[in-house]
């Protein structure tokens, strides 16, 4: 199939940007997205323009690195997937594309579609951890966990830091990401101890790295490649009110 | 034309010796210690944030060392160790299935084909019990039962239930729980991160690996950085091949140029060909996606009796497919090991009976799994892979069985490490998939992730207390050293050299095309005449490569196409020595399957007379053929017998 791209290339930080428009043909349904800007990219190289930079690696949707906005819709429009997986099949002939980065303040744009996302390592240092030590653990099965609570800590663990959630949200913010850490973590017998620090910490940490708050639009976990719900919201804003009240801090 | 010179064996292995059961021990106590207010002092560099990076750098840091942590990726949280999905094996003996040490020893010797160091396997099945009770205390999330404790399966060709695992997403889980205790340091401040860096070589200052120069990938800068040791754990080169399960951006870059340095590099052609991903789909394919071969549990491998069968598989009769594993390997059926599935799935599609695009597939089948068991119940287990299988391919597994096909997804060979994972360079430790070690010629599955957290957590940061206690005098090296000097400068030159030639093919078409002549002959099956064929093929190529080329863009800012040349660059040497070495091992072990060595049934045949031993190399010079070093493989624990999974 034929289709017409609208990507957005920006130099650099300083620059300003622009959506360029390319035309691209012979596309297989069986391409994925990243492969189909593989093609773009191995023609532009040869008639001498720069390829568009984007980020990717494991290419089967568990890395998180991909992140592309895709007509709108944080990584396009199949539900619970990530760019890379989206194939080309779900377009059709003739389609025009817009391809845009992740847009979010706490995201500054690196290069065409690349942005920077180190803000949320940030919030996973203010507290996204269970202080173990190497080598200071007692046998993993001293502490049983209720199967339903695990496997809802795993759910919530499954979130790839993608970042769409945050490309998504209007007001840019990151609060299903920090709430994903704070569910997974507050919901084994492990993560008792901090429980109450972290989720203020956390808080905190998304705040100052330029993240807006939550209004419960419900965006992020509508384009989450990995399906974490609305509900971790919930749950990390019980532990928040908790912690106010109770934290020693 | 000589293709490689014999030097001398391999001198010390550092390996203690003494009854097996207690020479981690042993080496342990035997180590020098750096004192604890000592350790803010000592730097050391960590290159890779994997499982055995992200482990080694977090645990150096709470151990109080200065620790300098680089990765490509965005963030430490990405590297490919997230991808793994089935599991990783422990000693536990939580089933009360006959498990023990000694037999997770046993089966990783013997699954290695022999080709594996026992002291460094010993260890590794000791050390396995520490890491699940480590991960724990972390919040890893493994698969519970409905009591609450840890849930085990079968996996990968092995008898016991030693497998822990959190859904089909093992790697991801143990990964986020290394990435959030090294987050944790870079936080207390023990830890520097550098994300979007590259290694683009090794600094060696006096015979000692001192340093390295890296690559801002975001602003184009070349520096130096500087440390007491220097700790590689920058994965596998499985991409060599191009197609492979390997993320785009795994790469030899960090391993290729310490092995320039004097690291001498092991057994490259030892790679894993994993039987079960999904096959390609056409030219345009960047990559090939494992299914998790825990779906060989529950799955049924078969192609049709008849050659080139057009019907749909639903409508071939039950008596008209051959279930070729559990026909050839009763015992073991759909769970033999990767490389002898691999192998018979080749069969099978070299003779005309693949399935799918081109014939090349077999049928992955889990009807009868959810007859017995129930839809919900697989959909339980193999859910998200199930997913993963339909967002790629279209077609539903719980309606029509998979088709899968082999695709290169591991590689056992890497730098060569002595019992302390020090390579041949004093001061450079090399750790994970990077280094040669455990798994000798066939990894089992889930020792990958085993491996990684066994060298991050408890091995390295063990081992590289002792170098650094006894050398704590070490000169203070800075950029304007005359090493590091030269060291930047030949990188500076590189990077400008492939930017100036501006010929008139891509990188990928180059990488695409040498990945195709490594999968022909130096793939599933090896010959000497092919292997020479490649040699000749590559060297071709290479010289294409460096006339032809067409880099565009820029030094002095994110560069992707001048990332991704430099990393072909090097596959380009890795390449040739790999086809050398398998060459030279005119035995079959395996994953190094050598036409001309197989049993009257079609199986590897070792030549343990002449080839039990670690084949490592020595780098001689772009133009001078590789120095073969010997390090002799002595089993005293493990008597020496051909694999039998009949």
């Amino acid at each position: 199939m034929n289709l017409t791209l609208r990507i957005w290339r920006q130099t650099g930080p300083a620059d300003k940007g622009r959506m360029v428009k390319y035309r691209v043909e012979d596309v297989s349904p069986d391409m994925s997205f990243l492969e189909m800007l593989d093609m773009l990219n191995e023609r532009l190289t040869l008639d001498g323009d720069e390829p568009v930079a984007f980020d990717h690696d494991c290419r089967e949707g568990i890395c998180g690195m991909c992140s592309l906005m895709i007509n709108g819709a944080a990584h396009g429009p199949e539900r619970a997937t990530t760019t890379c997986q989206l194939h080309m099949r779900h377009f059709a002939d003739g389609d025009t594309i817009d391809i845009e980065p992740w847009r979010a303040r706490a995201f500054p744009v690196v290069k065409d579609l690349v942005v920077d996302r180190t803000a949320f390592d940030k919030i996973i240092q203010a507290g996204g951890y269970i202080s173990a030590a190497t080598g200071t653990a007692p046998d993993a099965h001293a502490a049983p966990v209720p199967k339903a609570d695990a496997d809802a800590a795993f759910e919530a663990a499954t979130c790839i830091g993608c970042g769409a959630c945050v490309a998504a949200c209007p007001n840019g913010s990151g609060m299903l990401f920090t709430a994903a850490k704070v569910t997974h973590l507050g919901l084994l017998p492990q993560g008792q101890p901090e429980r109450r620090e972290r989720v203020l910490n956390m808080v905190e940490a998304h705040d100052d790295a330029g993240f807006g708050g939550c209004t419960n639009t419900g965006e992020c976990t509508a384009v989450c490649p990995k399906g974490i719900p609305l509900t971790a919201i919930g749950q990390l804003n019980r532990d928040f009110l908790k912690a106010s009240t109770t934290s020693a801090r | 034309m000589t293709l490689y010179v014999e030097g001398d064996p391999v001198a010390d292995t550092k390996a203690p010796d003494g009854p097996i059961e207690t020479r981690w021990d042993r080496h342990r106590f035997e180590s020098k210690l750096v004192n604890p207010a000592n350790r803010r002092k000592r730097t050391i560099i960590v290159v890779g944030t994997g499982l055995a990076g992200g482990a080694a750098a977090a645990t150096l840091g709470e151990a109080g060392y200065h620790v300098k942590s680089y990765c490509y990726q965005d963030s430490p949280r990405r590297a490919h160790s997230i991808a793994a999905q089935g599991g990783i094996n422990a000693a536990k003996n939580y089933r009360n299935d006959g498990d023990s040490i000694q037999r997770l020893f046993y089966d990783t010797v013997k699954g290695g084909d022999f080709r594996s160091r026992e002291s460094n396997v010993y260890r590794l099945a000791q050390v396995s019990v520490e890491i699940i009770d480590q991960c724990v205390a972390q919040g890893v999330p493994f698969a519970r039962e409905y009591g609450g404790l840890l849930d085990n399966r079968s996996f990968g060709g092995a008898q016991v239930s030693r497998t822990f695992y959190a859904r089909g997403q093992t790697g991801q889980q143990l990964l986020l729980g290394a990435y959030q205790a090294l987050e944790r340091q870079v936080a207390a401040g023990t830890v520097e991160m550098h994300a979007r860096h590259e290694m683009l070589d090794l600094i060696v200052v006096d015979g000692r690996a001192r340093g390295i120069v890296v690559r801002d990938l975001v602003t184009g800068e070349i520096a130096t950085d500087f440390a007491d040791a220097v700790v590689l754990a920058s994965g596998g080169y499985g991409n060599v091949f191009f197609l492979s399960t390997n993320a785009k951006g795994c790469n030899v870059t960090a391993t290729w140029r310490a092995h320039r340095k004097g690291a001498l590099f092991a057994n490259p052609c030892f790679t894993q060909i994993h039987p079960t991903c999904i096959p390609q789909s056409g030219d345009h394919q960047s990559k090939l996606t494992l299914m998790s071969e825990s779906l060989r549990n529950d799955g049924r491998v078969w192609v049709p009796k008849e050659k080139g069968d057009p019907r749909k598989p639903g409508d071939i009769p039950e008596g008209e497919r051959d279930y070729y594993l559990e026909r050839i390997y009763p015992s073991f059926g759909n769970l033999v090991p990767r490389d002898i599935a691999s192998r018979a799935a080749k069969n099978v599609c070299d003779e005309g009976r693949g399935v799918g695009p081109g014939g090349l597939g077999v049928y992955l089948d889990f009807a009868d799994a959810i007859e017995r068991l129930g839809k919900d119940a697989v959909s339980a287990k193999y859910g998200n892979l199930f997913e993963m299988y339909e967002r790629i391919t279209g077609e539903d597994p719980n309606e029509v069985p998979m088709r899968i096909y082999p695709a290169v997804h591991y590689t056992m060979g890497g730098l060569w490490v002595d019992y302390d994972l020090q390579s041949t360079i004093p001061g450079l430790f090399v750790t994970g998939e990077a280094n040669f070690s455990d798994h000798g010629a066939n990894r089992l599955g889930a020792s990958a992730l085993m491996q990684g957290l066994a060298d991050g957590y408890f091995v390295l940061p063990n081992t590289i207390s002792g170098y650094l206690a006894e050398n704590s005098k070490l000169e203070p090296v800075g950029a304007d050293h005359p090493a590091a000097v030269e060291a930047r400068f030949a990188v500076e030159r590189r990077v400008a050299r492939l930017l100036n030639i501006d010929g008139d093919r891509t990188v990928d078409s180059f990488h695409r095309e040498l990945g195709r002549i490594m999968w022909d002959y130096c793939g599933m099956e090896r010959t000497d005449e092919g292997l020479r064929k490649a040699i000749e093929l590559i060297r071709g190529l290479r010289d294409e490569f460096w006339r032809r080329v067409k880099v565009p863009g820029s030094a002095d800012d994110l560069n992707q196409a001048l990332e991704k040349a430099g990393r072909v660059a090097d596959f380009f040497e890795l390449a040739e020595l790999m086809c050398v070495d398998a060459l030279h091992r005119t035995e079959s072990c395996g994953g190094h399957f050598r036409g001309e060595s197989q049993t009257p049934e079609g199986e590897a045949l070792r030549d343990d007379e002449n080839f039990s031993y670690v084949a490592a190399w020595e780098w001689s010079g772009s133009e001078a053929p590789p120095v073969l070093h010997k390090e002799e493989l002595n089993f005293e624990y493990v008597h020496l017998s051909q694999r039998s999974y009949k």
